[in-house]
């Protein structure tokens, strides 16, 4: 199956994801499959989220990407009628959906631990949306529907199957077929993985990739895994403490992250304390090295934090490379190699080496001296005063 | 130990197995076994007012055990939806009404009801429009009422239970899945507490059917088998009361072990 979507994929076209990802652009509702304008929700005097702008384009997977309790699963929710904003309006398909209940939206859920109904099976189940839906379509139609969406799920024959007698991960595809049976505008998903071992995690992320792509349905894509966020999704939206704090493709969240906290939660980063003087044309970190000042420094002065990839940093055996330290710990994964490398002066740094940088035969040695090299510009430099810089630099955007 | 267990359930179940025992001695001495007869059994049956007693207890249980089922379950739907501290309230309160003594709640129906009809009445009768008003009184309709409202706490008890162990994302899902609250309700929730509400019934129609003491304070002229059980003690223990003791015993067994059968399977699915 996996085969031919990929055929059906070329024909069909890819989505085009508009690259917009300015949260508060309101101009273009009629291109935009989910919109949230001002929204917030309060749960008595707790605010759960606020001040959330977002537009996610027809046929974007997007991923709500955040620590649990950041409030992505209330905007999820709030997309699904579960919810009610207390302030603002979220728009589906154009249309603002303030008081419409869940029935009445055309949108579907997969809901993490799946719920489906015990005493239906499984053709019942994934034949339960179509059997509402008004006015009715005819008891044949909606059987061959329904077992054309779980031959899509590669269940085709598990029809007359009890709920109980299927394996997690079926009944994961299970509540797929059952969500995408209907045809919704937009598939939501709540952490939809988190209860499947890795191995079968990773098929089944390969499988929702090439399901949305053959189906051309918007997804909206709830987790707290920052690799399953980065490799489904064209449209990654970080969320911290009820706010949005970036908007972008996977690739400009990793590579550009707008505050340390997405620089820390988006991937491994090594942070380090830094100070940035008036005119001068270079920073100076907490062990006093100085270093060319990197493009994203801008406009920030006085005292900063770093942040810097593991990747970005080369093992040197060089006493002249600008930072150095000792081995402390060597972990060996295969394709590459992790150190974890006690800086002079700036303590313990994440190193993640390519097996080629150093000799392939001659990996450093635990309480070895090293030299770590790597371009000023890979540095990631934020006010150090972090607090309310990331929800400023969402604004900003 | 062993001993001493035994000796208690020889203790709880030997006068029992007398009674049954005894319900079929040829003899009318209950204090000789003198032959295996089903005699009393005909004669029991035989007796009108023993059979009028047996078919009003009946009518009153299932009756009552009824309106409890349908109540019951509405007041464990409407709980669903208090906040947790109303909850905790009603929790109590259904809690209470279980252990609350036959004695006072048959005193306080009784007082209620007197208190109430003394101030209907006359009301009534006021405004009847005809010559001969309505005179409410003691009767089936209060044992009905009095059994009705207590088994309908045990029927919100059991329901409740199981309500709480479907879990709120099944009917979400159904919601999801463009179903009315209405339609949710009939074919997710329905089907899955179904049984405890099943199980809710037989208990409280074997409640109903039991129960001495409430009826005996509210059931006015009326007769139920329990009430006629204990009148005719007083002329004497007859084998045809041991008859009777005996099928009351098999019928209750029967449906506490069906109600015990529908609760175990709900246990069973939600373990899944």
């Amino acid at each position: 199956m996996l085969r031919e979507s990929d055929k059906t994929r070329d024909a069909v076209g890819t989505p085009h994801l508009q690259k917009q990802p300015q949260g508060t652009d309101v101009t273009s509702a009629s291109t935009n499959d989910i919109e949230f304008r001002s929204v917030a929700k309060r749960y008595g005097g707790v605010t759960a989220v606020s001040d959330i702008n977002l537009a996610v384009p027809k046929g974007a997977f997007v991923a709500l990407l955040g620590p649990s309790g950041c409030g992505k699963t209330t905007c999820l929710r709030m997309i699904g009628g579960f919810e009610q904003p207390s302030e603002g309006t979220v728009y589906i398909g154009g249309q603002p959906m303030n008081g419409v209940p869940a029935y009445r939206r055309p949108v579907n859920m997969v809901f993490q631990q799946y719920a489906l109904f015990p005493h239906l099976d499984v053709e019942q189940n994934v034949a339960y949306g179509l059997k509402q839906m008004r006015p009715r379509i005819a008891a044949a139609e909606i059987a061959r529907r329904a077992r054309e969406a779980l031959e899509m799920v590669r269940l085709g024959g598990f029809g007359k199957r009890r709920i109980h007698e299927m394996s997690g991960g079926q009944q994961q595809r299970v509540a797929l077929a059952r969500a995408i049976v209907n045809k919704p505008k937009v598939l939501l998903l709540d952490e939809p993985l988190a209860a499947l071992d890795k191995k079968l995690r990773t098929a089944m992320q390969i499988e929702l990739q090439s399901l949305q792509r053959e189906l051309g349905i918007t997804f909206v894509l709830v987790t707290h895994d920052q690799e399953e966020a980065l490799s489904m999704s064209d449209l990654v939206c970080v969320m911290s403490t009820g706010r949005i704090v970036q908007i972008g493709p996977p690739q400009e969240i990793y590579d550009r992250p707008a505050s340390l906290f997405v620089a820390d939660f988006v991937g491994k980063t090594n942070r380090v304390p830094a100070t940035i003087e008036a005119g001068a044309n270079s920073i100076r970190l907490a062990n006093g090295v100085g270093l060319p000042k990197p493009a994203s420094a801008n406009g920030t002065l006085g005292a900063a934090m770093v942040a810097l990839r593991p990747e970005a940093i080369t093992l040197v055996r060089d006493g002249a490379a600008t930072l150095q330290g000792t081995v402390t710990h060597r972990i060996f994964l295969g394709s590459s190699v992790e150190y974890s490398v006690e800086v002079d002066g700036l303590g313990d740094f994440l190193v993640t080496a390519d097996r080629r940088s150093l000799n392939e035969r001659d990996l450093a040695e635990p309480g070895e001296r090293i030299g770590l090299a790597f371009d000023p510009n890979a540095l990631h430099v934020f006010p150090a005063s972090t607090a309310g810089s990331a929800a400023i630099t969402a604004r900003q955007r | 130990m062993r001993a001493f267990i035994s000796s208690v359930y020889l203790f709880l179940y030997a006068p029992i197995a007398l009674v049954v025992l005894f319900s079929f001695n040829a003899g009318r001495n209950a204090s000789e076994f003198t032959g295996f007869s089903t005699a009393w059994y005909g004669k029991a049956l035989a007796n009108t007012f023993l059979v009028s007693a047996l078919q009003n207890s009946l009518m009153i249980a299932f009756t009552s055990a009824a309106l409890a089922a349908v109540f019951g379950t509405m007041a464990a739907l409407g709980m669903e939806r208090l906040g947790t501290r109303t909850r905790a309230v009603f929790d109590a309160l259904f809690a209470a009404a279980i252990v609350v003594p036959g004695v006072v709640i048959g005193i306080a129906t009784l007082v209620a009801l007197v208190a109430v009809f003394s101030f209907v009445n006359p009301a009534l009768a006021t405004i009847w429009p005809g010559d001969q008003p309505p005179q409410l009184g003691l009767g089936y309709g209060s044992i009905i009422a009095a059994h009705g409202l207590f088994s309908m706490a045990l029927v919100t008890m059991i329901v409740k239970a199981r309500i709480a162990s479907l879990g709120r994302d099944i009917v979400e899902a159904s919601s999801d899945l463009y179903a009315t609250p209405l339609t949710t309700f009939r074919l997710i929730v329905l089907p899955q507490i179904l049984p405890s509400i099943l199980a809710g019934f037989l208990l409280a129609f074997t409640f109903s059917f039991d129960d001495f003491i409430i009826a005996f304070f509210v059931a006015g002229s009326k007769t139920t088998l329990p009430i006629y059980v204990f009148a005719s003690i007083r002329r004497g223990v007859t084998p045809e009361i041991n008859a009777i003791a005996t099928l009351v015993l098999a019928a209750s067994l029967l449906l506490i072990l069906t109600a015990r059968l529908l609760m175990g399977e709900k246990k069973s699915k939600s373990g899944e």
